[in-house]
């Protein structure tokens, strides 16, 4: 992994994924190390996000790295016209390591080809979001004690949720059954039932939320998005449809654990948040020590 | 056995002939294998009538032979395109068009959030599928499937 970018899930093989989970779990018992002294990491952000920011950039000051950058396009010479080829060839001369988040897709693997250092992709557009799926990934592994032969259920916008997508393929390659529930004008695209189908990977789809869930050792939530729908009236009857109640949770299994991206609308309810079961704010929490693994361990330093 | 068929454009001695382009594809496969700067002597002749395709177009090449990567380009546009290999105003070889792994600089990705759609980046696509051509973006992973393929060179 060393010297290499993270632009995509697939990037990494599952003995990676497996290395990123562990090392992060070593960041986790030991948060603060000086490993970064030295090292410029270049945070660009042509869009603002500022969790993911925040998250990349308590990583890097935990390891005492040095962090340049601009927070949103519209402080930075992008305004000027200067294309992304300029600004990251510039950019990658004088750091070490880019972290980038911009609205175009493809545009971090782009960066990759032309930039002189590794790239991490801290998301372009709808396509990918690496560091949120390892993040999950280390989430559900760390309640469960394992990421095989898990029952993942997957609630809301499945159609455009790029998390979504991306956890899918990651956990497929540790025998899943995955469990789809969702309005059908957000049903999960064919082309991932292909790709899960060709895998053998088993899953159902569903358009009720009901007790089904008891069956769940994770619960994937994603909120459903307002611009997804022409018609307002539907995606205000849609939205209060995939909500998660405390007393729905009931009679679900003891080791569930309720995941979500983050922020939520009002797909969980607050009722839940009280629950052992909840676990989302914990979740962004171990984004900072999944980025200190990926950080760590793209620069060679882990 | 060497006794042509009624030909439709001249014959050559030595070269290449490309049959069965869908004939309003003529120019795209002009451009797409650069013809328009050969040296050699080019010949072809569109709106000919064919069985297959209805309207087809045929390009004859003096002293040209591809490699069948180069060629495999063509497939975009014309999927069922047959070569003649020539030698001595002989057919030697016939060879139809492989499909390619990778298509890169000529068609557009249909996804207007794409970065080769707003950079100067040079298109790469991986080849899906073999029989309706769909290509998956290796920017932008989306994929553009056959009848939404736009030829941009
Ligand atoms: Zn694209």
């Amino acid at each position: 992994m060393k010297n290499r970018s993270l632009v995509s899930i697939d990037d990494y093989s599952k003995e990676e994924i497996n290395r990123i989970l562990d090392l992060a779990e070593y960041f986790e018992e030991n948060p603060n190390q000086k490993i970064l002294e030295g090292k410029v990491i270049a945070s660009l952000f042509f869009e603002p996000s500022t969790r993911t920011r925040l998250s990349f950039e308590s990583a890097v000051n935990k390891l005492g790295g040095r962090i340049i950058g601009f927070t949103d396009s519209s402080t930075s010479s992008v305004t000027k016209g200067e294309s992304l080829n300029d600004t990251i060839r510039t950019v990658s001369k004088y750091s070490d390591l880019i972290v980038m988040r911009h609205p175009l897709e493809g545009s971090a693997r782009f960066a990759s080809e032309v930039s002189d250092v590794p790239v991490i992709n801290a998301g372009d557009g709808a396509n990918q979001h690496p560091t949120q799926t390892l993040l999950d990934l280390y989430s559900i592994k760390k309640t469960q004690g394992t990421l095989e032969n898990l029952n993942v259920f997957l609630v809301g916008d499945l159609k455009y949720g790029r998390t979504v997508h991306s956890l899918l393929i990651a956990l497929s390659n540790f025998n899943p059954v995955f469990n789809f529930i969702s309005h059908e004008k957000l049903r999960i695209p064919d082309e991932y039932k292909l790709i899960l189908d060709e895998l053998g990977v088993k899953y159902y789809e569903h358009s009720e939320f009901t007790d089904i869930i008891s069956k769940a050792d994770i619960i994937y939530m994603t909120r459903v998005q307002k611009e997804r729908f022409s018609d307002p009236v539907e995606y205000e009857k849609t939205k209060n449809v995939y909500v998660l109640k405390n007393s729905m949770l009931e009679n679900t299994k003891e080791n569930l654990k309720i995941l979500h991206p983050l922020p939520r609308v009002n797909e969980i309810d607050e009722d839940v948040d009280d629950n052992s079961k909840a676990y989302y704010f914990t979740q962004a929490l171990n984004g900072v020590f999944t980025r200190q693994a990926i950080i760590s361990s793209i620069l060679g330093l882990k | 056995m060497k006794e042509n068929k009624k030909l439709q454009v001249s014959a050559i001695k030595d070269g290449t002939v490309i049959d069965h382009i869908p004939a309003k594809n003529l120019f795209k496969v002009i451009r797409i294998l650069g013809l328009m700067n050969l040296e050699n002597q080019v010949t072809f002749g569109t709106n000919l009538d064919s069985q297959k395709l209805g309207k087809k177009a045929i390009i004859k090449l003096s002293n040209k032979f591809f490699e069948d990567e180069e060629i495999s380009k063509i497939i975009l546009v014309a999927p069922k395109a047959r070569l003649n290999i020539i030698k001595n105003y002989e057919v030697i070889d016939k060879k139809l068009v492989s499909v390619p792994d990778k298509i890169i600089g000529i068609a557009k990705c249909v996804n207007p959030k794409c970065v080769t759609n707003h950079e100067k980046v040079k298109t790469k696509f991986k080849v899906l599928s073999k029989s309706n051509v769909a290509l998956k973006c290796l920017y932008c992973e989306k994929i553009t499937d056959e009848e939404h393929i736009e030829i941009i060179i």
